[in-house]
């Protein structure tokens, strides 16, 4: 999506609105109502940037935001920070993965004003998996925040100019702030409270764990429209592709937190092509999400299917003939030069 | 420890009105803990808590005590140590991603909240990141020197 104030530097964020809280796109495009698509890309190991820019451009006009995420599941990668800096420089919204597994207060505070000094208008809170799961269980949990203090915190540097400490900054981090949601993890019934209680702390988007189970969805999101919260948050549904019926019971016993029903697993063991039909249930997913009352869009986890996050978008037609951002669109200027 | 963890959850209601009693007669003790000093009180303070809270709920002494919020399910026995919640890797039967033995705390605080008579749940009280200063210090004390807001006499 386009605006009639866009940047002519790719690496300037759009003008500020009244009413918004962050000069980003993500906030704009959500607040006027479309049907939002968000992707994660893959942090490389590695220190070359051009690997950066190759794996975001995948997703180049299918997503209106992209994810960088910090260390996802304790496993070491370049930083959400990192990330975020070089694909703001050519104009990508990016959402900033911040755990609280691997930094304290300071640290993070720090990063915070870092990245919305290099253009990152989004910050996504996350508690972060335990060290446990990850390439260096051996590790030092930290934990000295949880996600809901540090929205908390994150929303007072924005809104109140300070520091946790009561600090004064001298320009507060313009940032539209994210939160994680898992409908699907127990207690279900508390679920949607928790959901209620990150807003309080300061949420104004969230985005779901991977949603396989369409009725769990769809009784949680009935709770949270009878809480009236969807009017006061932005919720994105997590989706992705299952490789296989193998990779999917392997993510069911190893991946925190991630819900996948036994219908699911006999469809894809049953499938010729497993790949294909995980990409087929993906797609009917987003389509079925897409019709619930409240949920305002989709974030696509194509963990190493990233290749695939344009055909998925394409085929379920939530984009409904809207034209993505992406840089040098509509511009003759080679987004390289800057 | 465990199993009375358990046990101090299932019975959240009247516990939960015992433990504000104790609060409420220490507040009436201000004038005499004032007179012997907080600070010369904390340590013996700390025993007692940990004899009482210690054994009844495996109080991990904080400092900053919330389990009137947590239906008595001590926060700091999760191994993120969240103070607001559950976590989103609590296993599909309740337990707790990091420790699968373990019933996951916020669970059991969810459990303890049910119980309760208020009409907002006081699990949705946003909690303040954790002061590190006060470990091991006496949360009872802090919190009557709260009530009294003589924290600048200490």
């Amino acid at each position: 999506m386009k605006f009639d104030d866009e940047p002519l530097v790719p690496g300037e964020n759009l003008p500020f609105r009244a009413g918004h809280d962050s000069p980003g796109r993500l906030e704009r495009v959500l607040r006027a109502g479309a049907f939002v698509v968000t992707a994660e890309v893959a942090p490389p190991d590695s220190a070359d940037p051009e690997e950066v820019y190759t794996r975001a451009a995948l997703f180049d006009g299918y997503v209106d935001a992209i994810n960088a995420t910090d260390g996802s599941g304790a496993n070491c990668h370049m930083s959400s920070v990192g990330m975020c800096s070089l694909l703001t420089r050519r104009g990508y919204a990016m959402v900033m993965q911040v755990s609280a597994r691997d930094r304290n207060r300071i640290a993070i505070q720090g990063d915070v004003l870092g990245a919305s000094a290099m253009g990152v208008s989004n910050i996504l809170c996350l508690t972060g998996d335990s060290v446990g799961v990850g390439d260096h269980p051996e590790a030092k949990p930290v934990f000295d925040l949880d996600c809901i203090s540090m929205l908390d915190m994150v929303r007072g540097m924005r809104d109140k100019e300070q520091f946790l400490s009561g600090r004064k900054l001298t320009s507060a981090p313009r940032v539209f702030l994210g939160a994680a949601a898992n409908p699907f993890g127990p207690p279900l019934d508390y679920r949607p409270l928790r959901l209620a209680k990150k807003v309080a702390a300061g949420a104004q988007f969230v985005q779901t764990q991977y949603c396989f189970d369409i009725e769990i969805f769809r009784n949680y999101m009935s709770v949270v429209r009878d809480m009236g919260i969807h009017e006061q948050v932005f919720v994105l549904a997590g989706v992705g592709p299952l490789a296989s019926a193998k990779s999917a019971e392997w993510i069911r016993s190893n991946v925190p937190g991630v819900h996948i029903p036994e219908h699911i697993i006999h469809r894809l063991a049953g499938a010729d092509k497993q790949k294909d039909e995980g990409v087929n249930i993906c797609v009917e997913m987003i389509q079925q999400i897409g019709e619930i009352e409240g949920v305002h869009g989709v974030h696509i986890m194509a963990f190493k299917q990233e290749h695939r996050v344009a055909e998925i978008v394409t085929r379920s037609g939530v984009l409904a003939g809207r034209e993505l951002w992406h840089p040098g669109i509509g511009r003759d200027v080679d987004p390289a030069i800057h | 420890m465990y199993r009375m963890r358990r046990w101090s959850v299932r019975n959240a209601r009247w516990l939960k009105s015992l433990y504000h009693g104790i609060e409420k007669t220490l507040t009436l003790c201000h004038p005499l803990f004032k007179r012997i000093g907080y600070r010369r009180l904390d340590k013996t303070f700390l025993v007692v808590e940990k004899l009482t809270k210690g054994v009844l709920i495996d109080s991990q002494s904080c400092g900053q005590c919330i389990v009137g919020f947590t239906g008595l399910s001590c926060p700091m026995n999760c191994p993120k140590t969240m103070r607001n919640g559950p976590c989103g890797g609590v296993r599909a039967d309740g337990k707790c991603e990091v420790i699968p033995e373990m019933d996951c705390v916020w669970v059991m605080a969810w459990e303890g909240n049910q119980q309760t008579e208020e009409k907002e749940y006081p699990i949705q009280f946003v909690q303040p990141a954790l002061d590190n200063q006060l470990i091991g210090t006496s949360a009872w004390l802090r919190e009557v020197r709260i009530r009294k807001a003589v924290d600048h006499e200490i």
